[in-house]
């Protein structure tokens, strides 16, 4: 296996035609580990590859029932940004923020993160007041934000509808510049291929169908691909954390919806940066590929079935075309769903539960993808240490029974 | 997308006329000072998340306008049974 990439290895593996290496190895599963990871997206390989790099515990397995990055790490609309209004949130985001900022280099992979700035659109007044303390919360806990008007928006983005002869006209947004988008396989596979380099067994085609607990403390897994022991086990199974919860005889505060999204065909550049809006519920950005992509909300219902019903995409696209009047005539390549576990409070569950060695990562509903990193990066110290990281720590799943929730429904309330 | 059989208006209607209600037969406790704070909490945020057959609240919203049960599998969005209230409670479900 090739362990480094960098431009020597391209020039060679150009000039001789060599076939490259397998960025990953195909591993069987051994009969014990010091850590299982249930769920091989990107949460669960970032989690895996700190724990390795950060807190040198590299006999790690990572167990994926598909394939790494195919669940809803390649069904996300790779928006990435830290503009949360609470403390604690904001400080979650922004500390991945910091690590996205430096990861294609730490991981020796590009992931394509490019920092084209991110417009949350307000549309009345309240959303307007809504904006302006969120931005004045994010300046105080050193995120980057700032409000602009209408006027300024229009000259950065001169497509957008700002007529005010509309049903919601724009008046103004947040920006947040160092925001942005990732290539979303490209994360998974760096992480994979970077906490394989570091001796963690990445497991594909491998369902965890039960979890072995004794004595309120767990001991392994039963799988596809037969039993393996683990000292501590965490779960970062987004959608199906209900699901691996029940295995081991616990209920999670969450509900599985479907969330989804669509791409166009591929289009020259006319879209330079992202734009949301909560009001009229869509976002958009312009892929590196040139295909627009497209995000809508959650179906109010329960599914496990990766795909929502059509009203909703019928919804989202008619907000999209309000801000965005040239695009009416783009014609959509793909539409999908995935299955995100919604908490009550918006924010995630980053926490211990009452099965000793048992850890769930779970609760990220439809904005997840922007805290990959953070997300692995606390959940790994918290699982080495047996003690929550000072980040994660009100995370805890006991703030459903204390009643300290974490109300992001104002920036976290829009899929995203 | 799929349709509902509306048990009071005695049609099948489409799904997009009845708003999802969560998660049917939770209770509201009897006497809510005497719980802990665990039970209360599992009222009030815990929730089942059945992959399967699950039982769950509508609101024919654009319809009658009344709530009622439907049993759903949340793996291929297939309609099992529909019911009202008064048919069908906690201790006779199937």
């Amino acid at each position: 296996m090739q362990k480094k990439y960098s431009w020597y290895s391209l020039l060679k593996a150009g000039l001789s035609n060599q076939e490259w290496d397998k960025a990953i190895p195909l591993c069987k599963p051994k009969s014990k580990y010091d850590v299982i990871i249930i769920g091989g997206g990107g949460h669960g390989l970032a989690t895996a590859y700190y724990l390795a790099k950060e807190c040198g515990i590299t006999n790690v397995a990572v167990v994926e029932k598909g394939y790494i990055g195919g669940g809803n790490t390649g069904r996300n609309t790779t928006i990435i940004r830290s503009n949360y209004l609470r403390d604690e949130a904001s400080s979650l985001y922004e500390h991945s923020m910091r690590l996205w900022e430096g990861l294609s280099e730490d991981l020796n992979f590009n992931v394509m993160f490019s920092q084209r700035g991110v417009y949350n659109l307000g549309h009345t007044l309240q959303d307007m007041r809504d904006i302006e303390r969120r931005v004045n919360a994010n300046v105080l806990n050193g995120v980057d934000a700032v409000v602009v008007d209408h006027k300024e928006i229009k000259e950065q983005i001169p497509i957008i509808n700002t007529s005010k002869n509309v049903r919601y006209p724009i008046m103004g947004a947040s920006f947040q510049a160092r925001a942005g988008v990732a290539r979303h396989d490209g994360v998974a596979w760096g992480f994979a291929r970077a906490a394989s380099n570091l001796g963690v067994d990445i497991i594909q085609n491998c369902e965890v169908i039960d979890i072995e607990v004794e004595e309120g403390r767990v001991k392994g897994v039963k799988t596809t691909q037969g039993d393996i022991l683990a000292d501590q086990i965490g779960c970062v199974s987004a959608g199906h954390s209900s699901v691996i919860a029940k295995m081991a005889g616990l209920r999670l505060p969450v509900e599985s919806h479907p969330l989804q999204a669509f791409v166009s065909e591929a289009m020259k550049p006319i879209l330079h940066t992202v734009v949301m809006s909560n009001a009229v519920h869509g976002y958009v950005s312009q892929s590196d590929k040139g295909d627009l992509v497209i995000g809508a909300g959650i179906d109010g219902y329960n599914s496990y079935a990766q795909r929502g019903s059509a009203k909703i995409v019928e919804h989202c696209a008619a907000a999209i075309l309000e801000l965005f009047p040239i695009f009416s005539r783009v014609r959509m390549n793909r539409q999908w769903g995935g299955i995100v576990d919604v908490c009550p409070d918006a924010c995630p569950v980053i926490s211990p539960t009452k099965v000793e060695g048992l850890y769930f990562n779970c609760g990220w509903g439809t904005g997840g993808f922007k805290a990959t990193p953070g997300s692995g990066n606390v959940f790994a110290h918290t699982i080495a240490q047996d003690k929550q990281h000072e980040l994660a720590v009100p995370f805890h799943i006991d703030r459903f029974t204390t009643g300290a929730l974490i109300d992001e429904h104002g920036a976290a309330g829009v899929a995203h | 997308m799929f349709l509902i059989d509306c048990p009071y208006c005695k049609e099948s209607r489409d799904q997009n006329e009845f708003a999802p209600a969560g998660e049917a037969f939770i209770a509201r406790p009897q006497n809510p000072e005497a719980l802990t704070d665990e039970q209360w909490a599992d009222y009030v945020f815990y929730r089942t998340n059945h992959k399967g057959d699950h039982w769950e609240q509508w609101v024919h919203t654009a319809g009658c306008r009344k709530y009622l049960l439907v049993k759903r599998s949340t793996i291929s969005h297939e309609v099992i049974q529909v019911s009202t209230f008064g048919e069908i409670n906690s201790e006779n479900i199937s």
